[in-house]
């Protein structure tokens, strides 16, 4: 259906690479769900990348294969899920390729994850200090108590919590603090890459500020890469530096923060941005009709046809694939692409 | 209109601290007042973060829990005091729409099921044919069709048409008045949209109210009428919406909508440093004095042990915070444009 993997797995060099600060990078990933009637198509042909000490939105609505990205990243997929093909390259190391020994080496040394509701993931009878040394310790060995409590308690500091924490139990914490207990752990072995599944949804809107505000601190005083999976388009605005739109298993925009909310291409990003409920003034809801497709038996051409409101008998047949627009946006529709094809100037900009 | 549909004098729950166990009691809701006539038919937002007591405040209209003192009255009769007759009538005319679209279906039964018990339970139809209009007519209002769903089980649905049959269900008994506690917080953005439509519908062209139970202060200003916004069981503010969120007055909800992500890159939030994070994270007890005292940035000595009232400081625009003591009238206040930052 679409290209298939045949970069050579030795060489992570990027095929058109114009940035050398590129941290992750993935290509052509497939997930795919075993179900009796047939493979759900969770990740069909994503590629993208992420650079050094930015935040990289993944936004798209529940089921579009957001989350199953993130997993697939820290190869973590479930069965019946699997990674069907495709690469992810970490550091010049393909994850796709690693057996579950160098993976385990791999995670929170290089990658962490901060899951969804990740505060109900810490252990009931620990301390917080315990749990921080146990990562710390499970990855580097034994290592001087002094000096491990000291860096505890640096790591404490840096998402804004007081010292006392360290002596606490997780119920004695609440929703936010715990939260941020996640964000220490996550950096407590320096990696490059932070996944963040979600991390301020289930938090009340000025715990999710405080929750926010840790982890811009801790990208730019760290210089970490965050990938941000969430469907809040304005925490997206005020958090990634750039951001990725999935419908329905597949990529369909990707772009800087402004030029992705000011003049969004594809008409999913634009349906997306439409209905954010504003608080700034009253506007008539915008209405949408049609329904996702059986993602078990995806349409020929566009996946977004049936909802389109441009669709034409092309998107019907022929799929569009995700091609640069301007330098860094790019956009799977036909739309855009005709544009550039002809040399004209594109819509909307 | 005289009596008003549904009434609230002065409710207050409070649970914990019983007969054996003297354990700290939390009080969930306290002095609530709340008044909705039949005409106009209204919105109404409850607003408030987890714990702000708004999901209290929804079972207790619902007649789940039972008030520790004051009175809720459905057409002037107290709900736990009400006669077969009357009791029939507050059960159909006041119905409910839940958060999870998914857990309030038995997976056993096809969805046609859940129409089916609510036309037998109240009698509203002789013959079969005469209850499949009405379940026609009331999916036909949240825009679904009858042949379309009814034959199936509740998995084969997605949450969006889940959460619209709820309405349907809903609406097919001919309520005054629904609540609807979170009935969007777990649909996506495009399916969020046609709720909060059918609900104004509902509102303009069969006069049926809501009480909208959210936390999101956003769809509250796209769609709602009042607004009564919460802070650990107390209003802290309340009148119309658009008012209360353009020109918010107490400390508190200006720290809300402060807080509430802007969908624009250019417009950053936190310029101002409102959150006091030790006290903001720690969720106190104190019986006397204003609920917000510990993470006010405008406290005053009287603040900590006397509660404020609440003050008018609009057309229909109240206030609890002794700020506004002083300038009981409309006018833009001095300490007003303080205030706002």
């Amino acid at each position: 259906m679409n290209a298939t993997p045949t970069f050579p797995a030795s060489s992570p060099a990027p095929p058109n690479g114009q940035r050398d600060d590129v941290v992750l990078r993935v290509e052509h990933l497939k997930v795919y769900y075993a179900t009796p009637q047939g493979d759900v198509h969770a990740v069909d042909d994503v590629s993208f990348e992420v650079y050094r000490g930015e935040i990289l939105g993944l936004v798209g609505e529940s089921g579009c294969g957001k989350t199953t990205t993130a997993m697939a990243i820290l190869r973590l997929v479930q069965p019946p899920g699997r990674i069907v093909g495709g690469h992810i390259w970490l550091d010049g190391i393909d994850l796709v390729r690693l057996s579950e020994r160098e993976l385990r080496r791999l995670r929170w040394d290089k990658i962490s994850l901060i899951p969804q509701g990740a505060m109900n993931s810490l252990n009931p009878v620990l301390r917080v200090g315990e749990q921080i040394r146990d990562v710390i310790e499970d990855h580097e060995g034994r290592q001087p108590r002094k000096a491990l409590k000291e860096r505890i308690l640096h790591l404490l500091h840096l998402v804004g919590l007081p010292s006392r924490v360290y002596n606490l139990y997780p119920h004695e914490l609440s929703g936010g603090m715990k939260q941020r207990v996640c964000i220490a752990m996550a950096i407590a072995l320096n990696p490059i890459l932070i996944i963040a599944d979600e991390p301020t949804s289930a938090l009340d809107v000025v715990v999710q500020r405080v929750v926010a505000e840790t982890l811009l601190r801790v990208k730019e005083e760290l210089g970490i890469s965050i990938i941000l999976i969430g469907h809040d388009m304005g925490l997206m605005a005020q958090l990634a530096d750039r951001v990725a739109v999935m419908y329905a298993g597949h990529l369909v925009e990707i772009a800087p923060v402004r030029p992705l909310f000011k003049t969004p291409l594809h008409p999913y990003t634009q349906l997306l941005i439409e209905s954010i409920p504003s608080i700034k003034e009253r506007k008539p809801l915008k209405l949408t009709e049609g329904l996702t497709h059986d993602l078990r038996n995806p349409p020929p051409g566009c996946i977004f046809q049936f909802r389109c409101p441009h669709v034409t008998e092309g998107c019907r047949t022929r799929r569009p694939m995700l091609q640069d627009v301007h330098p860094g946006h790019r956009v799977a529709c036909f739309l855009y692409h005709e544009a550039v094809a002809s040399g004209g100037t594109s819509p909307q900009r | 209109m005289s009596t008003p549909l549904l009434e609230l004098r002065n409710v207050t729950k409070v649970y914990g601290g019983g007969f054996l166990r003297r354990g700290p009691v939390t009080v969930a809701l306290q002095d609530f007042n709340l008044t909705l006539y039949e005409q106009p038919a209204k919105i109404i937002t409850i607003a408030g973060e987890s714990g702000s007591g708004k999901t209290t405040l929804a079972n207790l209209i619902l007649g789940f829990i039972k008030p520790t003192a004051g009175h809720i009255l459905y057409r002037g009769q107290d709900i736990h005091r009400m006669n077969r007759h009357q009791r029939l009538q507050y059960r159909r005319e006041v119905q409910a729409v839940f958060q999870d679209p998914y857990e309030v279906y038995n997976p056993f039964y096809r969805v046609k099921h859940i129409f089916d018990m609510a036309i037998r339970n109240f009698q509203l139809a002789r013959s079969r044919e005469e209850s499949r209009a009405l379940i026609e007519e009331a999916l036909n209002v949240v825009g679904l069709r009858a042949e379309e769903v009814l034959e199936k089980y509740p998995h084969q649905l997605s949450g969006g048409q889940r959460q619209r049959m709820m309405v349907a269900r809903a609406f097919l008994l001919k309520p005054r008045l629904i609540v609807a506690d979170e009935p969007v917080s777990m649909v996506d953005a495009s399916l969020r949209a046609m709720i909060l439509d059918i609900m104004m519908r509902l509102r303009d062209e069969h006069q049926i109210s809501f009480l909208y139970i959210t936390h999101d202060l956003s769809t509250a200003y796209q769609i709602g009428d009042e607004i009564y916004i919460l802070y650990q069981g107390t209003v802290a503010e309340c009148g119309d919406t658009v008012t209360v969120i353009e020109h918010p007055k107490h400390p508190y909800v200006q720290l809300l909508i402060n807080a509430i992500p802007v969908p624009d890159p250019d417009v950053r939030w936190g310029e101002d440093q409102v959150i006091t994070l030790d006290d903001e994270e720690m969720r106190t007890s104190i019986h006397s004095g204003c609920r917000f005292y510990p993470r006010c940035r405008h406290r005053m000595a009287h603040c900590q042990h006397t509660r404020p009232p609440l003050y008018r400081v609009g057309e229909n625009h109240y206030v609890t915070c002794f700020l506004y003591e002083e300038q009981p009238t409309p006018a833009p206040l001095a300490e007003g444009a303080d205030v706002k930052d």
